[in-house]
């Protein structure tokens, strides 16, 4: 029970740094730069623990995402929605993937919510964004293993810890 | 080791995955959008749960903010001697000048006394601080630490020591969110200093660089010279700084001669800003008559792009 309770509180600090980490201040130059880091998290838990993620909270995660970010409400909502479902349905292949091979599959989510985005915008009648806008994809596929053996590790302490 | 399987089931459980889940969701969240985009929802949610928003932009503003606690804490005692000596002449000076600016205004309150003019424009500001964080890299927005029980409003402009930096478009109870005129969204009506030829400066997305798409190719424009604000449209206030042209060419039709702009505010590094406080008056045809009070709508100075 004990060990339950430890894994929903990881679960959740996780997807409250991921917030956090959306609004990070960064210098200019970086700005580009900065991953998807509430998706990482969801790919993760999903990958991993599949129960806790539905389709439902990815939308409710989304939503929250957008009140956030104050961008037009829904639209993190419908491409977190996408992401889920994407991973579910591959889960059982992504799961055994080697690390870097994971890491190309994120890759190609991310591009795709990148696509689904500037799909959004575009409807919404904004310009169309530099070529940095593709950069951040590549970054979230750098930052993935980071993101995946830390919380691996993290679950993996809070196991050892409970006789 | 195998999944520890909860007993309960929970809300949003396994089997979620089904395609007419996806629909379904994926249905719901255009209908919100499509409403949002319609009739802004988002800014009430906004503020009705900006309790929860406002200490969550603090959190996040926090390392920024601590990072420059701690340089300040350990910037070497010559650096400070530096920066005190490099502040007290720049006070001197802005003290030089503001006196001269006192004497100008007096004259210039005589003058308006005497042609018994009765709006003078005195032009209240207060300051706010930027909360350092980052809302979207593509949209130029910044949070300000005023809002809406501070007396901000939306529509108000914003400065800086050295120009126009944009305009609030949001007020939530104890932050506000700005646009700055470099945002691809944003245009501004301005002038060009020298010749009073009237434009309109575009943001671009990038922060060094306002666009002017259309101007006459016979106008007279030239690499240096200084825009300010036109006051057309009753948003910004006649006569502030708003940046200078950089580089004029001809559009790709021929028809028009384009010009780069580069803003004169420091939109990436200015922390403390000045909000306008009293809107400026709307310049427009004059009203008719006290029976229609509603006849001089003036241009909304923001328009979306096409």
């Amino acid at each position: 029970m004990n060990r339950q309770r430890a894994q929903t509180w990881l679960y959740i600090s996780s997807i409250v740094l991921a917030f956090l980490l959306q609004l990070l201040p960064l210098p200019q130059a970086l700005l580009p730069f900065k991953p998807f880091w509430l998706a990482l998290v969801l790919i993760y838990w999903a990958i991993e623990v599949p129960e806790r993620i539905g389709l439902g909270l990815a939308f409710l995660l989304g939503l929250a995402g957008d009140v956030l970010a104050g961008e037009l409400l829904g639209e993190q909502a419908l491409r977190l929605v996408i992401l889920a479902f994407i991973v579910l349905r591959f889960r059982s292949r992504l799961r055994f993937f080697p690390v870097w091979q994971q890491s190309l599959a994120v890759l190609a989510l991310l591009l795709n919510d990148r696509v689904v985005q500037l799909m959004v915008r575009g409807f919404s009648g904004e310009p169309m964004p530099s070529a940095a806008y593709w950069i951040a994809p590549v970054i979230g596929m750098l930052a993935w293993p980071l993101v995946f053996l830390l919380l691996d590790d993290l679950r993996a302490r809070l196991r050892a810890q409970d006789p | 080791m195998a999944l520890a399987r909860p007993e309960k089931v929970q809300l949003f459980a396994e089997g979620a995955v089904s395609t007419l889940r996806l629909i379904v969701y994926l249905t719901l969240a255009m209908i919100i959008m499509v409403i949002d985009y319609r009739a802004g929802y988002l800014q009430a949610l906004r503020s009705f749960s900006s309790r929860v928003i406002e200490p969550a932009y603090r959190i996040a503003g926090f390392p920024a903010e601590a990072a420059r606690a701690g340089r300040l804490a350990i910037a070497t005692q010559q650096h400070l001697a530096e920066e005190n000596r490099e502040l007290r002449e720049a006070l001197l000076l802005a003290q030089v000048r503001l006196n001269r600016m006192a004497a100008l205004s007096e004259q210039n309150e005589r003058l308006k006394v005497l042609l018994d003019v009765q709006n003078n424009l005195g032009l209240g500001v207060r300051l706010a601080r930027l909360i350092d964080i980052d809302l979207d890299p593509f949209r130029h927005r910044v949070v300000l630490d005023a809002g809406a029980s501070q007396g901000v409003q939306v529509g108000q402009p914003l400065l800086d020591a050295t120009g126009i930096m944009g305009q609030v478009v949001e007020a939530l109870p104890n932050t506000s969110v700005a646009m700055l005129i470099s945002d691809p969204t944003h245009a501004i009506p301005v002038t060009v200093e020298r010749t009073g030829l009237r434009t309109i400066a575009y943001g671009t997305g990038a922060i060094d660089r306002l666009q002017l798409p259309n101007i006459p190719i016979s106008a007279d424009v030239k690499v240096g010279d200084r825009l300010v604000t036109s006051g057309l449209g009753g948003r910004f206030p006649a006569g502030f700084p708003v940046g200078e042209v950089r580089e004029i060419r001809n559009d790709e039709s021929g028809m028009f001669a384009a010009a780069t702009a580069r803003p004169a505010a420091a939109l990436d590094r200015s922390g403390d800003v000045l909000l306008l406080q009293d809107l400026p008056q709307p310049m427009g045809p004059p009203v008719p008559g006290e029976t229609a009070p509603a006849a001089a709508p003036t241009p909304a100075p923001v328009e979306p792009r096409p």
